[in-house]
């Protein structure tokens, strides 16, 4: 069986549904194929993140089920107001998929780094948030999402499997990947593979990690949540995301409305600019910077 | 009996001075495109009150938001809405409010945040040349709302896109709140500035019902092409001791006040407003 492709699998449901339009603000990487394919459902609009979602919301009210892809950190802030006007007060059924998020950023600097886009994502009522681990996470949960009414941000990832997917293709739902009783690791995206690699160096001091895929940040599946709160003595969050509004926010929301009491280790970017890394230098361990 | 369209835009405007009761209306704007909107309800666009979601409709989106309380008369007195409702302007228990939302019967899409429709409107205008349909979509933009660089985003891409089923309409008032736009960030040469992008440009007085049925009568204007209209308009245009006077862009008025404009909007000496004007710059 091939691997799982996100670019053929919107051809392949976008040939089933012709209310489907892929649309793009001429960020084509990870849909090159598409316009050979669709024809005139696949609409780029050039370098004007506003206006593509403008149009979008236009499709949408047409009846089409339009598919946006920016690279996120354009997409969710040189847009964020059209997407919370238009697209939010609307309600309209569009699909925001935002490129290069998080650490994917490689060596493009902090213009590039969507490191604050859950928070203002999750911040328009209605907008969902969808962060998948790897891509067979993506493409198993596009039919859901696509079903769906209301509007969701996904940040897309091209990632090999990071682990098994137990709940494969239920998006609202977090998945426990490993299970463990002393602490739970929660994350999303490409940090869950680097959760798993935690647990085993937890498991050589004797700890027992637990690690949740909480791929949908908004709506968050909530008893998986509290069921970790009450199962074991530490949660960590762990979110290549600015602290704030992040994953640490809504567990502590959460818990706090909830009148649990826990502990939760916040493992987030400060609030500060980076410099740009590749991406596998971001994920080592901190060294000594000479002085 | 069917009403001529001065006689129309008439009713309209009285419409539109009564809203100003309360919690008041942008009367100025609202006032300058009452003839543009009676003109393209009666004469242009392919809608009907009955069906006014209608599939193979015409589109109007009211990008400046703020006039739409000439919008709220004219689709009320084409049946749309009742007019009785027109009384219900801010009524919390209704959702007739200062901007449009589609909650209206005839309103496409909400606005208030300027610059934004004509990017929607181009999404609307793409679809229907996928469906290969025959409906067109007229966008009415202020001319104020034109220094939003969204606007002319999409001026570029629906031009780039080949979009001619695609009208935008700038009421060129020549105010923004109630500073002249001439004197803050000037916008002429405007023709040229709407035919660099790509547009086919007619420019008419939007007061004229003769220019208006030469201006609209071959749509597109040029194949290919995106039409842009500028249609020159005055701010509270009917009311003399008004119009020009740009600090009574947004009014409150007392009900007296009110029949003093209606009054003058029929004929009689100009209303001596006392309830203070409001004032930006």
């Amino acid at each position: 069986m091939p691997a799982p492709s996100y670019e053929r699998a919107l051809a392949e449901l976008a040939a089933a549904d012709p209310a489907i339009v892929v649309v793009t603000a001429e960020n084509r990487a990870a849909i090159r194929g598409l316009p050979a394919v669709l024809g005139e459902r696949f609409i780029d609009v050039g370098v004007a993140e506003q206006t593509m979602i403008g149009m979008a919301a236009g499709l949408a009210l047409r009846g089409r089920k339009p598919i946006v892809h920016a690279l996120a950190a354009f997409l969710t802030m040189r847009a964020y107001e059209f997407i919370r006007t238009d697209i939010g007060i609307a309600g309209l059924p569009v699909v925001l998929v935002g490129g290069v998020p998080g650490f994917l950023s490689d060596a493009n600097g902090p213009t590039h780094q969507a490191i604050e886009d859950i928070a203002l994502m999750r911040g328009i009522p209605g907008m969902k948030v969808f962060c998948p681990a790897d891509e067979a996470d993506l493409v198993a949960a596009l039919p859901a999402l696509l079903a769906d009414p209301a509007p969701c941000y996904i940040r897309h990832t091209a990632a090999p499997p990071a682990c098994d997917h137990p709940l494969l293709g239920q998006p609202h739902r977090i998945e426990t990947v490993a299970d463990g009783d002393d602490v739970a690791i929660l994350s999303f995206g490409l940090l869950v593979r680097e959760a798993l690699d935690a647990r085993a160096r937890l498991a050589a001091e004797g700890i027992s990690a637990r690690v949740l895929n909480v791929r949908m940040p908004k709506p968050l599946d909530e008893a998986a949540v509290l069921a970790a709160a009450a199962d074991t003595r530490l949660l960590v969050t762990v979110e290549d995301h600015l602290q704030t509004g992040g994953l640490y926010s809504i567990v502590c929301e959460l818990l706090v409305r909830a009148r649990v009491r826990a502990d939760v280790l916040p493992i987030a970017l400060a609030e500060r600019w980076f410099k740009p890394m590749l991406l596998p230098d971001p994920l080592r361990p901190p060294v000594q910077s000479p002085s | 009996m069917t009403l001529t369209r001065p006689d129309l835009a008439l009713r309209v405007r009285e419409h539109v001075i009564r809203m100003t009761r309360g919690g008041g209306c942008f009367l100025g704007a609202s006032l300058s495109c009452a003839d543009l909107l009676v003109h393209l309800y009666t004469r242009v666009l392919r809608i009907a009150p009955a069906a006014p979601r209608d599939p193979e409709r015409d589109y109007l989106l009211l990008s400046k938001g703020h006039d739409v309380p000439a919008l709220y008369a004219t689709l009320a007195e084409l049946g749309f809405l009742p007019t009785s409702r027109l009384v219900r302007h801010l009524d919390p228990d209704d959702v007739l409010y200062w901007h449009p939302n589609r909650e209206v019967p005839g309103v496409e899409f909400h606005a208030g945040s300027l610059g934004h429709l004509l990017s929607v409107g181009a999404g609307v205008a793409t679809d229907i040349r996928l469906r290969g349909g025959a409906s067109r979509v007229f966008v009415i933009l202020g001319d104020g709302e034109c220094d939003e660089g969204s606007v002319w985003e999409a001026a570029l891409v629906a031009a780039g896109r080949g979009l001619d089923n695609l009208v935008a309409i700038v009421d060129r008032n020549g105010y923004q709140a109630n500073v002249a736009t001439e004197e803050l960030i000037p916008l002429e040469p405007f023709v040229p500035k709407w035919e660099a992008f790509g547009w086919r440009t007619i420019r008419i007085n939007g007061h004229d019902f003769d220019q208006l049925d030469r201006a609209f009568a071959e749509l597109p204007a040029q194949r290919g092409k995106p039409t842009a209209i500028i249609a020159d308009t005055v701010r509270n245009k009917g009311l003399p001791s008004l119009e020009g006077k740009p600090e009574r862009w947004f009014v409150k008025l007392s009900p007296g006040e009110v029949e003093q404009l209606i009054a003058e909007l029929h004929g009689a000496a100009g209303a001596a407003l006392t309830s203070s004007p409001m004032v930006v710059r």
